[in-house]
């Protein structure tokens, strides 16, 4: 086992795939030679050669369309859209394409693709750069969104995702890639889809959260720990679909739910996990369910990241408000 | 030594960009062969067999749109008037090749192997008509206009890496040249030199707007130019022009050449869809006129007649013969069984969701009522 970042745990899982199944294609723009513009495919062309990874033409609608023709034709494609505010142009292939394939032929053809892409704020990006667009995914039947929020479960989860065959947006946010390094396997392993995972154990109240979000939750519930408040940290790890029992196992458990997302308000999908919590689990509540994320303006210009962007003081104040209701 | 470089006149390159996109046409309207180096060898029986197909087609079409208006068929895109360019280009197709059809595009779908029942399913509404068997090489009709572009350029590098000796083909209509998934599906395919056949029937109009709206290119085919590939023109109510050329471009693009870029020009005798559309609206008469007498079908009922190869006796034949096989194929549908939510939320991953599950549980207990 080795120290490392989430940005090489997921080049692991790449090379690892490549490797293991010569029907995975990896493709996008600037993801050969150049290794992508975050290094995550960093060496592999030069491994497995022009014919497994390569480069497009600059137009994400053409590459959601290559991978879905690919898909087609027997390939377990692998493409990269170089920033997740670029999945409007994309929009029509992911969702209104590859998503319904399966049904739309009742199983005779599927679309085991997946789209990976970085996201998330805090690294002063120019505009559309950090955009959290997960929640316009989530709302589409048909694929699977699944968000790590450390190198461990980034390898696992990506595995997992190149494996099914069903359509899986992979988004990565960008603040994790290199900002710490935990314990990943060498070898191949999976973590499953669709199943959430608790990150923090506690009695007294749930946070149910997801990518950045997850780090700034541990933060919040050491401090209040301290306080004498047992917070549980929940990580969805997939945000679609959402694993319901380890939700309403948790908030079972706790009586008391924060659940915090570094999406505006009106998208993500906090909203979502909310509603099946209310549907759930209702009389297991002791406060109503707390809700951090951020306002519902479009994504703030650079400098102004750090006053826009959810972070672990909002989740403490936010839980103390739900624990004292 | 230094080369004295000839002066750039600006105003000179200020011109539309224009060159040679003449249509290709092989046999006019009065059924001569006009262009008889471009003949294709073709036998006797596969020049009947065109006619063949195109009775059957226009038989289709009518009656596709009597079934609709007695309610007995759903979405219905009438295909009248676009017999050789839908039927000549498929016929240069193997059935190891991959189509990918527009809406308007049934006919090219039967012929490459979809049983009519299914086309039929397809118009109603019912999943059974989207069931492919895994040797139809073919997806349903692309119903989002240009998304079957970009796919075919996947497709095409598909097979390119596979190193089958197959093509992609694609259809799309003269609006459809308008869209960005139009221009980047044959631009990835050029990139890649991949093997694919795109087609653009224009047919002169997108609904009620006319083809001069959509762009100011004189014509559709030098498009290819955008993408660095052939564009070729071609006759679209002459199938000899367009087997002719879609076998070309079929054979050029297995040389490794990469993919091609087809317009044929074209008319619908008909409204857009049966939903509603009303061409007397938006089209003069005499344009339907002037078209209906280059209709793809008296054009070769001429030629064939006149080699002693068509007879009315023989269209009677092929009549009554796509009738039954109609009626039959209708008959056939009205016994799919009906469709279930259950098996929808079944077909929506390959393991069900928590609530996925849930909602299954809840709607078989519905259906089993």
């Amino acid at each position: 086992m080795a120290q490392k970042t989430m940005i090489q745990a997921i080049t692991d899982a790449l090379a690892q795939e490549l490797e293991n199944d010569p029907n995975v294609l990896i493709f996008g723009e600037d993801v050969g030679k150049n290794g992508g513009v975050f290094r995550a495919t960093q060496g592999l062309q030069e491994q497995f050669g022009e014919d497994r990874v390569f480069d497009t033409p600059l137009a994400e609608s053409g590459i959601g369309g290559l991978a879905f023709g690919l898909a087609l034709e027997g390939f377990r494609p692998v493409p990269e859209i170089q920033f997740f505010g670029f999945v409007f142009e994309v929009m029509d292939s992911i969702v209104a394409q590859m998503a319904r394939t399966r049904y739309r032929m009742s199983g005779t053809r599927t679309m085991p693709i997946v789209i990976r892409s970085p996201f998330g704020g805090g690294v002063h990006t120019p505009e559309l750069h950090s955009d959290n667009l997960e929640g316009l995914i989530a709302q589409s039947p048909g694929i699977k969104v699944v968000i790590p929020s450390n190198p461990y479960d980034a390898k696992g989860l990506l595995i997992s995702a190149i494996r099914d065959n069903d359509p899986v947006v992979y988004l990565e946010h960008m603040k994790l890639y290199r900002s710490f390094r935990d314990e990943v396997p060498d070898e191949a392993y999976t973590v499953p889809l669709g199943k959430a995972a608790i990150t923090r154990e506690g009695t007294d109240i749930s946070v149910i959260t997801y990518g950045a979000m997850v780090r700034e939750a541990v933060k919040a519930a050491e401090k209040l720990e301290k306080e004498g408040i047992s917070v549980e940290v929940v990580d969805l790890r997939t945000v679609s679909p959402l694993d319901i029992e380890t939700i309403i196992a948790s908030v079972e458990k706790t009586g008391r739910v924060v659940v915090v997302q570094e999406a505006q308000r009106q998208a993500g999908v906090g909203a979502m996990v909310m509603s099946e919590i209310s549907e759930r689990a209702i009389l297991s509540l002791e406060a109503p369910i707390g809700r951090v994320a951020a306002p519902d303006t479009v994504f703030p210009f650079g400098q102004a990241e750090n006053s826009w962007l959810p972070n672990a003081t909002d989740i403490e104040e936010k839980v103390k408000e739900i624990y004292n209701f | 030594m230094a080369t004295k470089k000839t002066k750039i006149d600006i105003d000179a390159l200020l011109n539309p960009s224009n060159t040679d996109f003449r249509m290709v046409q092989i046999m006019d309207e009065e059924g001569k062969i006009v262009n008889p180096d471009l003949m294709p060898e073709l036998s006797d029986e596969e020049l009947v067999q065109f006619m063949t197909d195109m009775v059957w087609s226009r038989i289709l079409h009518e009656r596709s749109t009597a079934l609709n208006r007695q309610g007995r068929l759903g979405f219905y895109a009438p295909t009248a008037g676009q017999e050789a360019s839908q039927l000549g280009s498929i016929a240069a197709i193997e059935k190891e090749d991959v189509l990918l059809p527009g809406y308007r595009d049934v006919p090219q779908l039967i012929k490459h192997g979809l049983p009519l029942t299914k086309a039929f399913l397809w118009s109603r509404g019912h999943a059974g008509g989207n069931e492919y068997p895994e040797d139809l090489k073919a997806l349903p009709p692309q119903i989002i206009i240009g998304a079957q572009y970009v796919q075919t350029a996947g497709v095409a590098l598909g097979l390119k890496k596979r190193g089958n000796k197959n093509v992609a083909i694609t259809y799309t209509g003269d609006g459809g040249t308008s869209q960005g998934d139009f221009y980047e599906g044959i631009n990835f395919a050029g990139s890649y030199q991949a093997p694919a056949i795109f087609v653009i029937q224009n047919n002169g109009w997108a609904i009620s707007t006319p083809r001069h709206v959509q762009t100011a290119a004189p014509t559709l085919a030098q498009k290819a130019v955008a993408a660095g590939i052939p564009g070729i023109q071609v006759d679209g109510m002459d199938i000899l022009a367009v087997y002719a050329v879609t076998k070309k471009a079929r054979e050029y693009a297995l040389a490794g050449n990469g993919p091609v870029l087809i317009e044929t020009i074209c008319y619908r005798f008909g409204p857009h869809t049966l939903s509603g559309d009303d061409p007397t609206r938006y089209r003069d008469d005499a344009e339907l006129e002037g078209w209906q007498a280059k209709d793809p079908l008296i054009r070769m009922r001429k030629h064939l007649t006149e080699k002693g190869l068509w007879t009315e006796e023989k269209e009677n034949e092929v009549i009554e013969a796509a009738k039954e096989e109609i009626k039959e194929a209708v008959q056939e549908a009205d016994k799919a069984p009906k469709q279930k939510v259950s098996s929808f939320l079944k077909n929506m991953f390959e393991e069900p969701s928590f609530t996925t599950a849930e909602q299954i549980e809840i709607f078989e207990a519905k259906e089993n009522k």
